[in-house]
Protein backbone atom coordinates (compact mmCIF):
# COMPACT_ATOMS: atom_id res chain seq x y z
CA UNK A 1 0.00 0.00 0.00
CA UNK A 2 2.80 2.40 0.77
CA UNK A 3 4.59 1.71 -2.48
CA UNK A 4 1.64 2.44 -4.71
CA UNK A 5 1.31 6.16 -4.19
CA UNK A 6 5.02 6.46 -4.88
CA UNK A 7 4.71 4.60 -8.17
CA UNK A 8 1.73 6.72 -9.11
CA UNK A 9 3.60 9.91 -8.38
CA UNK A 10 6.57 8.74 -10.44
CA UNK A 11 4.25 7.84 -13.28
CA UNK A 12 2.79 11.31 -13.05
CA UNK A 13 6.19 12.91 -13.16
CA UNK A 14 7.17 10.79 -16.18
CA UNK A 15 3.95 11.65 -17.97
CA UNK A 16 4.53 15.34 -17.38
CA UNK A 17 8.12 15.25 -18.67
CA UNK A 18 7.02 13.27 -21.69
CA UNK A 19 4.41 15.90 -22.48
CA UNK A 20 6.84 18.77 -22.28
CA UNK A 21 9.50 17.05 -24.35
CA UNK A 22 7.38 16.23 -27.36
CA UNK A 23 6.01 19.61 -28.35
CA UNK A 24 9.13 21.24 -29.78
CA UNK A 25 9.61 19.15 -32.88
CA UNK A 26 6.10 19.52 -34.28
CA UNK A 27 5.32 21.83 -37.15
CA UNK A 28 8.40 21.31 -39.29
CA UNK A 29 6.73 18.88 -41.65
CA UNK A 30 7.65 19.54 -45.26
CA UNK A 31 4.96 20.70 -47.63
CA UNK A 32 4.98 22.05 -51.17
CA UNK A 33 6.58 25.45 -51.93
CA UNK A 34 10.04 26.77 -52.57
CA UNK A 35 12.66 24.07 -52.11
CA UNK A 36 13.79 23.85 -48.52
CA UNK A 37 11.56 26.65 -47.27
CA UNK A 38 8.33 25.41 -45.72
CA UNK A 39 6.58 24.72 -42.48
CA UNK A 40 5.97 26.85 -39.43
CA UNK A 41 8.25 29.71 -38.42
CA UNK A 42 7.79 31.07 -34.92
CA UNK A 43 8.96 34.64 -34.44
CA UNK A 44 9.35 36.26 -31.02
CA UNK A 45 9.27 40.01 -31.61
CA UNK A 46 9.12 43.21 -29.59
CA UNK A 47 5.62 44.63 -29.11
CA UNK A 48 6.57 47.71 -31.14
CA UNK A 49 7.05 45.55 -34.26
CA UNK A 50 3.48 44.21 -34.13
CA UNK A 51 1.98 46.01 -37.13
CA UNK A 52 4.95 45.92 -39.49
CA UNK A 53 5.96 42.31 -38.75
CA UNK A 54 2.39 41.10 -39.13
CA UNK A 55 2.38 42.58 -42.65
CA UNK A 56 5.83 41.24 -43.48
CA UNK A 57 4.72 37.80 -42.26
CA UNK A 58 1.74 37.84 -44.63
CA UNK A 59 3.95 38.92 -47.56
CA UNK A 60 6.44 36.16 -46.77
CA UNK A 61 3.73 33.49 -46.60
CA UNK A 62 2.44 34.65 -49.98
CA UNK A 63 5.92 34.49 -51.51
CA UNK A 64 6.69 31.06 -50.02
CA UNK A 65 3.56 28.92 -50.14
CA UNK A 66 3.64 26.22 -47.52
CA UNK A 67 5.11 28.45 -44.87
CA UNK A 68 3.21 29.70 -41.86
CA UNK A 69 4.62 32.56 -39.79
CA UNK A 70 3.44 32.71 -36.19
CA UNK A 71 4.26 35.68 -33.95
CA UNK A 72 4.65 36.09 -30.23
CA UNK A 73 4.62 39.84 -29.59
CA UNK A 74 5.45 41.10 -26.09
CA UNK A 75 7.93 43.22 -24.19
CA UNK A 76 11.42 42.25 -25.44
CA UNK A 77 12.64 41.40 -21.97
CA UNK A 78 9.77 38.99 -21.32
CA UNK A 79 10.49 37.35 -24.68
CA UNK A 80 14.19 37.06 -23.87
CA UNK A 81 13.31 35.33 -20.59
CA UNK A 82 10.96 32.96 -22.40
CA UNK A 83 13.67 32.08 -24.92
CA UNK A 84 16.36 31.45 -22.30
CA UNK A 85 13.83 29.28 -20.46
CA UNK A 86 13.51 27.11 -23.55
CA UNK A 87 10.48 28.46 -25.42
CA UNK A 88 10.53 26.99 -28.97
CA UNK A 89 11.24 29.96 -31.24
CA UNK A 90 12.99 30.34 -34.62
CA UNK A 91 13.67 34.05 -34.79
CA UNK A 92 14.02 36.76 -32.16
CA UNK A 93 13.70 40.49 -32.86
CA UNK A 94 14.36 42.64 -29.80
CA UNK A 95 13.81 46.35 -29.20
CA UNK A 96 17.22 46.80 -27.61
CA UNK A 97 20.73 45.29 -27.72
CA UNK A 98 20.50 44.72 -23.94
CA UNK A 99 17.58 42.32 -24.22
CA UNK A 100 19.27 40.55 -27.16
CA UNK A 101 22.37 40.21 -25.00
CA UNK A 102 20.38 38.12 -22.49
CA UNK A 103 19.79 35.66 -25.30
CA UNK A 104 23.32 35.69 -26.76
CA UNK A 105 24.85 35.41 -23.27
CA UNK A 106 22.71 32.34 -22.76
CA UNK A 107 24.26 30.87 -25.92
CA UNK A 108 20.85 30.76 -27.57
CA UNK A 109 21.60 32.77 -30.75
CA UNK A 110 22.85 31.22 -33.98
CA UNK A 111 25.59 33.62 -35.08
CA UNK A 112 25.85 37.36 -34.43
CA UNK A 113 22.62 39.36 -34.18
CA UNK A 114 22.28 42.20 -36.71
CA UNK A 115 20.72 45.60 -36.20
CA UNK A 116 17.96 45.92 -38.78
CA UNK A 117 16.04 49.06 -37.74
CA UNK A 118 16.18 51.95 -35.30
CA UNK A 119 13.40 53.66 -33.41
CA UNK A 120 13.11 56.98 -31.60
CA UNK A 121 10.86 58.22 -28.85
CA UNK A 122 8.10 60.77 -29.27
CA UNK A 123 5.61 62.22 -26.83
CA UNK A 124 2.17 60.76 -27.49
CA UNK A 125 -0.63 63.15 -26.56
CA UNK A 126 -4.36 63.31 -27.17
CA UNK A 127 -5.40 64.41 -30.64
CA UNK A 128 -5.07 68.17 -31.04
CA UNK A 129 -2.61 68.30 -28.13
CA UNK A 130 -5.06 69.94 -25.66
CA UNK A 131 -2.36 70.46 -23.00
CA UNK A 132 -0.07 72.23 -25.47
CA UNK A 133 2.98 70.03 -24.90
CA UNK A 134 5.88 71.03 -27.13
CA UNK A 135 8.83 69.24 -25.58
CA UNK A 136 10.13 67.09 -22.74
CA UNK A 137 10.12 70.04 -20.31
CA UNK A 138 6.37 70.35 -20.84
CA UNK A 139 5.92 66.95 -19.19
CA UNK A 140 7.02 68.39 -15.85
CA UNK A 141 4.11 70.85 -15.57
CA UNK A 142 2.15 70.27 -12.36
CA UNK A 143 -1.04 68.24 -12.54
CA UNK A 144 -0.08 66.59 -15.81
CA UNK A 145 -0.51 62.81 -15.84
CA UNK A 146 2.31 61.03 -17.62
CA UNK A 147 2.81 57.32 -18.34
CA UNK A 148 6.29 55.94 -18.91
CA UNK A 149 7.48 52.42 -19.61
CA UNK A 150 9.13 50.67 -16.69
CA UNK A 151 12.91 50.94 -16.71
CA UNK A 152 13.17 47.15 -17.08
CA UNK A 153 11.82 47.27 -20.65
CA UNK A 154 13.62 48.99 -23.57
CA UNK A 155 11.17 51.87 -24.06
CA UNK A 156 11.55 52.69 -20.36
CA UNK A 157 15.33 52.58 -20.54
CA UNK A 158 15.24 54.90 -23.56
CA UNK A 159 12.81 57.27 -21.81
CA UNK A 160 15.12 57.46 -18.81
CA UNK A 161 18.08 58.26 -21.07
CA UNK A 162 16.18 60.99 -22.93
CA UNK A 163 14.89 62.59 -19.72
CA UNK A 164 18.39 62.57 -18.27
CA UNK A 165 19.81 64.10 -21.46
CA UNK A 166 17.25 66.90 -21.18
CA UNK A 167 17.71 67.07 -17.37
CA UNK A 168 13.96 66.99 -16.94
CA UNK A 169 12.60 65.38 -13.79
CA UNK A 170 9.05 64.08 -13.93
CA UNK A 171 6.92 61.93 -11.67
CA UNK A 172 4.91 59.57 -13.84
CA UNK A 173 1.63 58.17 -12.54
CA UNK A 174 2.45 54.72 -13.87
CA UNK A 175 5.34 52.65 -15.20
CA UNK A 176 3.84 50.39 -17.84
CA UNK A 177 5.07 46.93 -18.73
CA UNK A 178 5.37 47.61 -22.45
CA UNK A 179 5.09 50.44 -24.94
CA UNK A 180 1.66 49.40 -26.19
CA UNK A 181 0.25 49.58 -22.65
CA UNK A 182 1.66 53.10 -22.20
CA UNK A 183 0.13 54.19 -25.52
CA UNK A 184 -3.19 52.61 -24.58
CA UNK A 185 -3.41 54.83 -21.50
CA UNK A 186 -3.14 57.89 -23.76
CA UNK A 187 -5.74 56.49 -26.16
CA UNK A 188 -8.15 55.93 -23.27
CA UNK A 189 -7.52 59.46 -22.01
CA UNK A 190 -6.32 58.23 -18.61
CA UNK A 191 -3.00 60.05 -18.99
CA UNK A 192 -2.21 63.30 -20.77
CA UNK A 193 1.05 62.13 -22.29
CA UNK A 194 3.33 59.12 -22.63
CA UNK A 195 6.80 58.56 -24.01
CA UNK A 196 6.44 55.95 -26.72
CA UNK A 197 8.21 54.98 -29.93
CA UNK A 198 7.49 57.03 -33.01
CA UNK A 199 6.27 53.88 -34.77
CA UNK A 200 3.68 53.20 -32.08
CA UNK A 201 2.40 56.77 -32.15
CA UNK A 202 2.16 56.58 -35.97
CA UNK A 203 0.15 53.35 -35.73
CA UNK A 204 -2.46 55.14 -33.63
CA UNK A 205 -2.90 58.44 -35.47
CA UNK A 206 -6.68 58.08 -35.21
CA UNK A 207 -6.49 58.67 -31.46
CA UNK A 208 -3.16 60.29 -30.64
CA UNK A 209 -0.77 62.91 -31.93
CA UNK A 210 3.02 62.65 -31.76
CA UNK A 211 5.23 65.47 -30.47
CA UNK A 212 8.87 65.12 -31.59
CA UNK A 213 11.62 66.35 -29.28
CA UNK A 214 15.35 66.83 -29.97
CA UNK A 215 16.62 64.76 -27.02
CA UNK A 216 15.17 61.59 -28.57
CA UNK A 217 18.26 61.52 -30.78
CA UNK A 218 20.27 60.72 -27.63
CA UNK A 219 18.13 57.70 -26.88
CA UNK A 220 17.88 55.89 -30.19
CA UNK A 221 16.92 52.25 -29.89
CA UNK A 222 18.68 49.72 -32.08
CA UNK A 223 16.61 46.65 -32.95
CA UNK A 224 18.73 43.50 -33.28
CA UNK A 225 17.45 40.30 -34.86
CA UNK A 226 18.87 36.78 -34.74
CA UNK A 227 18.03 33.23 -35.74
CA UNK A 228 18.01 31.06 -32.63
CA UNK A 229 20.30 28.11 -32.08
CA UNK A 230 17.51 25.69 -31.10
CA UNK A 231 15.23 26.91 -33.90
CA UNK A 232 12.90 24.08 -34.96
CA UNK A 233 12.86 25.45 -38.53
CA UNK A 234 16.22 27.14 -39.12
CA UNK A 235 16.06 27.23 -42.94
CA UNK A 236 12.79 29.11 -43.08
CA UNK A 237 13.88 31.36 -40.21
CA UNK A 238 17.03 32.32 -42.14
CA UNK A 239 14.95 33.02 -45.25
CA UNK A 240 12.51 35.17 -43.27
CA UNK A 241 15.37 37.15 -41.75
CA UNK A 242 16.73 37.83 -45.26
CA UNK A 243 13.23 38.87 -46.36
CA UNK A 244 12.90 41.32 -43.44
CA UNK A 245 16.25 42.91 -44.35
CA UNK A 246 15.44 43.01 -48.07
CA UNK A 247 14.06 46.12 -49.78
CA UNK A 248 10.54 44.71 -49.53
CA UNK A 249 10.79 44.20 -45.78
CA UNK A 250 12.55 47.49 -45.11
CA UNK A 251 9.89 49.37 -47.11
CA UNK A 252 7.20 48.11 -44.71
CA UNK A 253 9.34 49.01 -41.70
CA UNK A 254 10.29 52.53 -42.83
CA UNK A 255 6.68 53.19 -43.76
CA UNK A 256 5.77 52.36 -40.16
CA UNK A 257 8.23 55.02 -38.97
CA UNK A 258 11.37 52.97 -38.34
CA UNK A 259 14.71 54.31 -39.47
CA UNK A 260 17.33 52.31 -41.32
CA UNK A 261 20.55 51.78 -39.38
CA UNK B 1 -13.73 9.48 11.65
CA UNK B 2 -10.38 9.54 9.92
CA UNK B 3 -9.43 6.31 11.68
CA UNK B 4 -12.38 4.45 10.22
CA UNK B 5 -11.42 5.61 6.75
CA UNK B 6 -7.78 4.65 6.97
CA UNK B 7 -8.62 0.93 6.61
CA UNK B 8 -10.43 1.45 3.33
CA UNK B 9 -8.34 0.69 0.24
CA UNK B 10 -8.53 3.33 -2.44
CA UNK B 11 -9.30 1.73 -5.82
CA UNK B 12 -6.33 2.01 -8.17
CA UNK B 13 -8.61 3.60 -10.79
CA UNK B 14 -9.06 6.56 -8.45
CA UNK B 15 -5.61 6.57 -6.93
CA UNK B 16 -3.67 7.10 -10.16
CA UNK B 17 -5.62 10.08 -11.50
CA UNK B 18 -5.70 11.55 -7.99
CA UNK B 19 -1.92 11.28 -7.71
CA UNK B 20 -1.51 12.75 -11.19
CA UNK B 21 -3.78 15.63 -10.24
CA UNK B 22 -1.83 16.26 -7.06
CA UNK B 23 1.50 16.12 -8.90
CA UNK B 24 0.19 18.51 -11.54
CA UNK B 25 -0.74 21.05 -8.88
CA UNK B 26 2.30 20.60 -6.65
CA UNK B 27 5.15 20.14 -9.16
CA UNK B 28 5.17 23.77 -10.36
CA UNK B 29 5.41 24.91 -6.74
CA UNK B 30 8.23 22.45 -6.16
CA UNK B 31 9.95 23.79 -9.27
CA UNK B 32 9.76 27.27 -7.81
CA UNK B 33 11.31 26.09 -4.53
CA UNK B 34 14.10 24.17 -6.28
CA UNK B 35 15.10 27.11 -8.46
CA UNK B 36 14.92 29.73 -5.68
CA UNK B 37 18.34 31.33 -5.07
CA UNK B 38 18.36 30.51 -1.35
CA UNK B 39 21.86 31.84 -0.75
CA UNK B 40 21.11 35.38 -1.90
CA UNK B 41 17.64 35.30 -0.37
CA UNK B 42 18.27 37.63 2.63
CA UNK B 43 19.80 40.43 0.57
CA UNK B 44 17.09 40.14 -2.07
CA UNK B 45 14.41 40.39 0.59
CA UNK B 46 16.03 43.58 1.81
CA UNK B 47 16.15 45.02 -1.70
CA UNK B 48 14.25 48.31 -2.00
CA UNK B 49 10.72 47.88 -3.21
CA UNK B 50 10.19 44.30 -2.08
CA UNK B 51 8.75 45.14 1.33
CA UNK B 52 6.83 48.10 -0.09
CA UNK B 53 5.16 45.83 -2.64
CA UNK B 54 4.36 43.21 0.01
CA UNK B 55 2.94 45.81 2.39
CA UNK B 56 0.83 47.31 -0.38
CA UNK B 57 -0.41 43.87 -1.42
CA UNK B 58 -1.48 42.94 2.12
CA UNK B 59 -3.13 46.32 2.67
CA UNK B 60 -5.06 46.42 -0.60
CA UNK B 61 -6.15 42.76 -0.41
CA UNK B 62 -7.48 43.36 3.11
CA UNK B 63 -9.31 46.56 2.16
CA UNK B 64 -10.75 44.86 -0.91
CA UNK B 65 -12.00 42.02 1.30
CA UNK B 66 -13.64 44.48 3.69
CA UNK B 67 -15.35 46.16 0.74
CA UNK B 68 -16.49 42.77 -0.60
CA UNK B 69 -17.94 41.77 2.78
CA UNK B 70 -19.81 45.06 3.19
CA UNK B 71 -21.36 44.86 -0.28
CA UNK B 72 -21.28 41.13 -0.97
CA UNK B 73 -23.09 39.79 2.13
CA UNK B 74 -26.23 41.86 1.51
CA UNK B 75 -26.08 40.87 -2.16
CA UNK B 76 -25.80 37.18 -1.24
CA UNK B 77 -28.72 37.56 1.18
CA UNK B 78 -30.82 39.11 -1.57
CA UNK B 79 -30.03 36.25 -3.92
CA UNK B 80 -30.69 33.54 -1.35
CA UNK B 81 -33.69 34.87 0.58
CA UNK B 82 -35.83 36.91 -1.78
CA UNK B 83 -37.73 36.35 -4.99
CA UNK B 84 -37.59 38.99 -7.67
CA UNK B 85 -37.87 38.99 -11.44
CA UNK B 86 -34.56 38.38 -13.18
CA UNK B 87 -32.89 36.79 -10.17
CA UNK B 88 -31.25 34.09 -12.29
CA UNK B 89 -29.76 36.76 -14.51
CA UNK B 90 -28.49 38.72 -11.51
CA UNK B 91 -26.85 35.61 -10.14
CA UNK B 92 -25.17 34.97 -13.49
CA UNK B 93 -23.96 38.58 -13.65
CA UNK B 94 -22.48 38.35 -10.15
CA UNK B 95 -20.25 35.48 -11.25
CA UNK B 96 -19.10 37.07 -14.51
CA UNK B 97 -15.81 38.38 -13.04
CA UNK B 98 -14.91 34.74 -12.28
CA UNK B 99 -14.75 33.85 -15.95
CA UNK B 100 -13.87 37.24 -17.44
CA UNK B 101 -10.19 37.66 -18.36
CA UNK B 102 -8.91 40.05 -15.67
CA UNK B 103 -7.46 42.40 -18.31
CA UNK B 104 -10.94 42.78 -19.78
CA UNK B 105 -12.16 43.52 -16.26
CA UNK B 106 -9.51 46.23 -15.99
CA UNK B 107 -10.54 47.83 -19.26
CA UNK B 108 -14.20 47.67 -18.21
CA UNK B 109 -13.32 49.40 -14.94
CA UNK B 110 -11.47 52.12 -16.87
CA UNK B 111 -14.53 52.70 -19.05
CA UNK B 112 -16.63 53.27 -15.93
CA UNK B 113 -14.26 54.75 -13.35
CA UNK B 114 -11.57 56.20 -15.64
CA UNK B 115 -11.16 59.92 -16.27
CA UNK B 116 -13.48 59.73 -19.27
CA UNK B 117 -15.62 56.94 -17.82
CA UNK B 118 -19.33 57.01 -17.08
CA UNK B 119 -18.91 57.62 -13.35
CA UNK B 120 -15.25 58.58 -13.35
CA UNK B 121 -15.90 61.61 -15.54
CA UNK B 122 -18.41 62.93 -13.01
CA UNK B 123 -16.16 62.07 -10.03
CA UNK B 124 -13.29 63.96 -11.66
CA UNK B 125 -15.36 67.01 -12.65
CA UNK B 126 -17.23 67.30 -9.34
CA UNK B 127 -14.76 66.20 -6.68
CA UNK B 128 -11.48 66.06 -8.55
CA UNK B 129 -11.19 62.36 -7.69
CA UNK B 130 -9.62 59.95 -10.18
CA UNK B 131 -9.31 56.28 -9.28
CA UNK B 132 -6.81 54.99 -11.87
CA UNK B 133 -3.17 55.08 -10.74
CA UNK B 134 -4.14 55.31 -7.05
CA UNK B 135 -4.05 52.77 -4.22
CA UNK B 136 -7.84 53.10 -4.05
CA UNK B 137 -7.88 52.01 -7.70
CA UNK B 138 -5.97 48.85 -6.77
CA UNK B 139 -8.59 48.09 -4.10
CA UNK B 140 -11.40 48.61 -6.63
CA UNK B 141 -9.73 46.30 -9.19
CA UNK B 142 -9.10 43.59 -6.58
CA UNK B 143 -12.63 43.85 -5.15
CA UNK B 144 -14.10 43.52 -8.66
CA UNK B 145 -12.43 40.18 -9.33
CA UNK B 146 -12.69 38.84 -5.77
CA UNK B 147 -16.30 39.69 -4.89
CA UNK B 148 -17.89 36.66 -6.63
CA UNK B 149 -15.93 34.30 -4.37
CA UNK B 150 -17.52 35.90 -1.31
CA UNK B 151 -21.04 36.11 -2.75
CA UNK B 152 -21.02 32.46 -3.87
CA UNK B 153 -19.74 31.23 -0.49
CA UNK B 154 -22.23 33.29 1.53
CA UNK B 155 -25.17 32.48 -0.72
CA UNK B 156 -24.37 28.77 -0.38
CA UNK B 157 -24.20 29.10 3.41
CA UNK B 158 -27.51 30.98 3.50
CA UNK B 159 -29.26 28.35 1.37
CA UNK B 160 -27.91 25.60 3.59
CA UNK B 161 -28.97 27.23 6.86
CA UNK B 162 -32.24 26.51 8.62
CA UNK B 163 -34.79 29.32 8.18
CA UNK B 164 -36.89 28.20 11.16
CA UNK B 165 -34.79 30.24 13.59
CA UNK B 166 -35.41 33.35 11.50
CA UNK B 167 -39.14 32.61 11.40
CA UNK B 168 -39.20 32.10 15.16
CA UNK B 169 -37.43 35.41 15.75
CA UNK B 170 -39.87 37.16 13.45
CA UNK B 171 -42.90 35.75 15.26
CA UNK B 172 -41.35 36.97 18.53
CA UNK B 173 -41.49 40.52 17.17
CA UNK B 174 -38.02 41.18 15.76
CA UNK B 175 -37.99 43.35 12.64
CA UNK B 176 -36.36 42.07 9.46
CA UNK B 177 -33.03 43.80 9.88
CA UNK B 178 -32.82 42.66 13.52
CA UNK B 179 -33.44 39.09 12.37
CA UNK B 180 -30.66 39.40 9.80
CA UNK B 181 -28.24 40.90 12.30
CA UNK B 182 -29.02 38.80 15.38
CA UNK B 183 -30.00 35.44 13.85
CA UNK B 184 -29.03 35.01 10.19
CA UNK B 185 -25.57 36.52 10.30
CA UNK B 186 -24.33 34.49 13.32
CA UNK B 187 -25.73 31.33 11.68
CA UNK B 188 -23.79 31.82 8.46
CA UNK B 189 -20.68 33.36 10.06
CA UNK B 190 -18.46 30.37 9.07
CA UNK B 191 -19.63 30.75 5.48
CA UNK B 192 -18.88 34.47 5.51
CA UNK B 193 -15.43 33.79 6.98
CA UNK B 194 -14.70 31.13 4.35
CA UNK B 195 -15.82 33.47 1.59
CA UNK B 196 -13.72 36.29 3.01
CA UNK B 197 -10.59 34.10 3.09
CA UNK B 198 -11.07 33.02 -0.54
CA UNK B 199 -11.81 36.61 -1.48
CA UNK B 200 -8.65 37.82 0.25
CA UNK B 201 -6.48 35.17 -1.42
CA UNK B 202 -7.89 36.02 -4.85
CA UNK B 203 -7.32 39.74 -4.24
CA UNK B 204 -3.75 39.07 -3.14
CA UNK B 205 -2.96 37.29 -6.42
CA UNK B 206 -4.78 39.76 -8.68
CA UNK B 207 -2.69 40.92 -11.62
CA UNK B 208 -4.51 41.67 -14.88
CA UNK B 209 -7.21 44.06 -13.72
CA UNK B 210 -4.77 45.82 -11.40
CA UNK B 211 -2.11 46.55 -14.03
CA UNK B 212 -4.75 47.62 -16.54
CA UNK B 213 -6.86 49.79 -14.25
CA UNK B 214 -4.46 51.00 -11.56
CA UNK B 215 -1.19 50.96 -13.50
CA UNK B 216 2.15 50.15 -11.98
CA UNK B 217 3.94 52.57 -9.71
CA UNK B 218 6.21 51.42 -6.86
CA UNK B 219 4.80 52.18 -3.42
CA UNK B 220 1.42 53.29 -4.75
CA UNK B 221 -0.01 50.71 -7.11
CA UNK B 222 2.75 48.14 -7.57
CA UNK B 223 1.52 45.04 -5.75
CA UNK B 224 3.50 41.80 -5.47
CA UNK B 225 2.15 40.16 -8.64
CA UNK B 226 3.08 43.28 -10.65
CA UNK B 227 6.52 43.36 -9.05
CA UNK B 228 7.00 39.70 -10.00
CA UNK B 229 6.02 40.37 -13.61
CA UNK B 230 8.41 43.30 -13.99
CA UNK B 231 11.23 41.50 -12.20
CA UNK B 232 10.77 38.69 -14.70
CA UNK B 233 11.66 41.16 -17.47
CA UNK B 234 15.22 41.45 -16.25
CA UNK B 235 16.04 39.22 -13.33
CA UNK B 236 14.60 35.71 -13.03
CA UNK B 237 16.10 35.21 -9.57
CA UNK B 238 14.47 38.35 -8.19
CA UNK B 239 11.14 37.24 -9.66
CA UNK B 240 11.56 33.83 -8.01
CA UNK B 241 12.21 35.39 -4.62
CA UNK B 242 9.15 37.63 -4.93
CA UNK B 243 7.04 34.67 -6.03
CA UNK B 244 8.27 32.66 -3.07
CA UNK B 245 7.21 35.38 -0.62
CA UNK B 246 3.77 35.62 -2.20
CA UNK B 247 3.43 31.85 -2.15
CA UNK B 248 4.51 31.61 1.50
CA UNK B 249 2.09 34.29 2.65
CA UNK B 250 -0.87 32.82 0.72
CA UNK B 251 -0.25 29.19 1.65
CA UNK B 252 0.42 30.16 5.27
CA UNK B 253 -2.85 32.02 5.64
CA UNK B 254 -4.91 29.49 3.69
CA UNK B 255 -3.50 26.58 5.71
CA UNK B 256 -3.97 28.36 9.04
CA UNK B 257 -7.58 29.26 8.31
CA UNK B 258 -8.79 26.31 6.33
CA UNK B 259 -9.42 23.87 9.16
CA UNK B 260 -10.98 26.55 11.27
CA UNK B 261 -13.38 28.09 8.80
CA UNK B 262 -13.57 26.61 5.39
CA UNK B 263 -14.61 23.16 6.57
CA UNK B 264 -17.70 24.53 8.24
CA UNK B 265 -20.25 21.99 9.55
Amino acid sequence: MRIRPLIATLAAALALTACSGGSGAAGTSATSGAPGVSGDVTVFAAASLTESFTRIGKDFEAAYPGTKVTFNFAGSSALATQITQGAPADLFAAASPATMKTVTDGGMADGEPVTFVRNQLVIAVAKGNPKGITGLAGLAQPGLKVALCAEQVPCGAAAKKALEAASVKITPVTLEQDVKAALQKVKLGEVDAALVYRTDALSATADVAAVEFPESAKAVNDYPIAVLKNAPNKTAAQKLLEWIRSDKGMAVLTQAGFQTP
Amino acid sequence: MSKARRGARAPIALLIPAALGLAFLVLPLAGLLIRTPWRSLPERLAAPGVLAALRLSLLTATLATVLCVLLGVPLAWLLARTEFPGRRLVRALVTVPLVLPPVVGGVALLLVFGRRGLIGHWLDATFGITLPFTTAGVVVAEAFVAMPFLVIAVEGALRGSDTRYEEAAATLGANRFAVFRRVTLPLVAPGVAAGAVLCWARALGEFGATITFAGNFPGRTQTMPLAVYLALETDLDAALVLSLILLTVSVGILAALRDKWITSP
